[in-house]
């Protein structure tokens, strides 16, 4: 699928140029355990997926993301463009496109921030 | 003396004054303002960190202090406007008054949610979507979709009656009345009309949408309720407590008003009913 592969790898540096931190694709989660000891849930695994033509990436941010760690270290993008996320006490994710409806995982919460952009493009955060 | 009244009583005329109120909000730059301050506490308000807008006890009176400074700037504009509330328990359907187009306008269009009638409509162009958190600069919504049902009077009535203000471990996890009403457990009341609204409503900038102000509006008189239930019971944590704002700490990002000063809405307003 060489198309496929082309399309990922544009898209992929894409993403390296519009983040200063890209995400680790490949690497285990296991480096994104919450800061606070308490409510120690097991970090979420990394994804890499194209849904509804929006490319959804997520996983342990690399580094150099020193603010806006609310996900526990872990990072989400769309597009390559960096999506804040939050995970809720109770293990929950929202991100600040669905800010009022948690789900369950952070591939979850980048699916529905797809949904609600209905093909817009999302600008870097903070909100200008 | 500022007399808030319910969305659904007000006159053509008190309409006609609201509405045209925001507009000039709008176009001087001071409503964005708002936008921008809310979804700076949005993003910053976190379970495990401070905590002061949102997700903790100071959410009420946050947002109290939040729609005073609103309200104020809206009678700088015009001095007999005040916030009106919605009762979404009641006024709950997409036929209500609150969207016809002599007020808030209606739901989006499907295609792209973009609201068509009303005098926030884009093809209006009082009202650019300024603060934003994608590239869409008009005014979205899609009332009812993302969930079906407002809130209803009983689930309403389950809040009110529960007895503590608030509990440890004081964030989206806890037990009590605040968190109840915001919406992060039980039949969630807050939280759940953002998401009915759809959407800026469900997003951190949800204050792009003027329906913001009369859904909090009424959340304020629910906090006012609640106090006229349990008068034995009041707003917790007292002291001491990292990450959250105690009864006497000072809230960001004014830093000049606590708790304390805020449970009392009467020195600032009554509601008509």
């Amino acid at each position: 699928m060489p198309d496929i592969t082309r399309r990922r790898a544009l898209t992929a540096a894409a993403a390296v140029a519009a983040t200063a931190s890209a995400v680790a694709l490949a690497g285990p989660a296991a480096s994104a355990a919450p800061a606070a000891g308490h409510h120690d849930h097991t970090a979420p695994g990394s994804f890499d997926e194209v849904y509804k033509g929006r490319r959804i990436q997520g996983g342990p941010a690399s580094g150099g993301g020193h603010h806006h760690e609310h996900g526990g270290g872990y990072e989400v993008l769309v597009d390559g463009v960096q999506l804040h996320v939050m995970r809720n006490a109770d293990g929950t994710w929202i991100s600040v496109v669905s800010h009022y409806d948690p789900v369950a995982t952070p591939r979850a919460a980048a699916r529905a921030a797809v949904d609600e952009l209905q093909g817009a493009p999302l600008l870097p955060f903070p909100a200008n | 003396m500022t007399v808030r009244k319910n969305q659904a009583t007000l006159t053509s005329d008190e309409k006609r004054r609201f509405v045209a109120a925001l507009l000039e909000l709008k176009r001087n730059g001071r409503y964005d303002e708002f936008v921008r301050t809310h979804n700076q506490f949005i993003m910053a308000d976190t379970d495990s960190g401070e905590r002061t807008g949102h997700r903790s006890p100071s959410f009420l009176p946050w947002h109290r202090r939040f729609l005073l400074d609103f309200e104020q700037a809206l009678q700088s504009v015009d001095s007999s406007v005040t916030l009106p509330y919605w009762d979404w328990s009641t006024d709950r359907t997409v036929r209500a008054s609150l969207w016809a187009p002599d007020f808030l306008g209606g739901t989006g269009r499907s295609s792209d949610g973009r609201v068509m009638d009303g005098p926030f409509a884009a093809s209006a162009g009082n009202w650019p979507i300024n603060v934003r958190v994608d590239g869409r600069t008009f005014l979205r919504r899609s009332l009812g979709t993302s969930v079906r049902e407002l809130p209803t009077p009983a689930e309403v009535d389950s809040v009110l009656s529960m007895a503590t203000y608030d509990m440890a471990p004081y964030n989206s996890a806890s037990d009590g009345f605040r968190n109840h009403l915001e919406g992060w457990r039980g039949v969630n009341l807050h939280n759940r009309v953002h998401v009915w609204v759809g959407g800026q409503m469900a997003t951190g900038v949800s204050p792009n949408d003027p329906v913001f102000w009369l859904h909090h509006a009424y959340i304020d008189k629910l906090w006012a309720e609640w106090q006229r239930r349990h008068p034995g019971a009041g707003y917790v944590p007292t002291a001491g407590t990292p990450d959250v704002v105690d009864l006497n700490d000072t809230m960001k990002p004014w830093n000049d008003v606590r708790p304390a000063d805020l449970l009392d809405h009467t020195k600032h307003y009554t509601f008509d009913v």
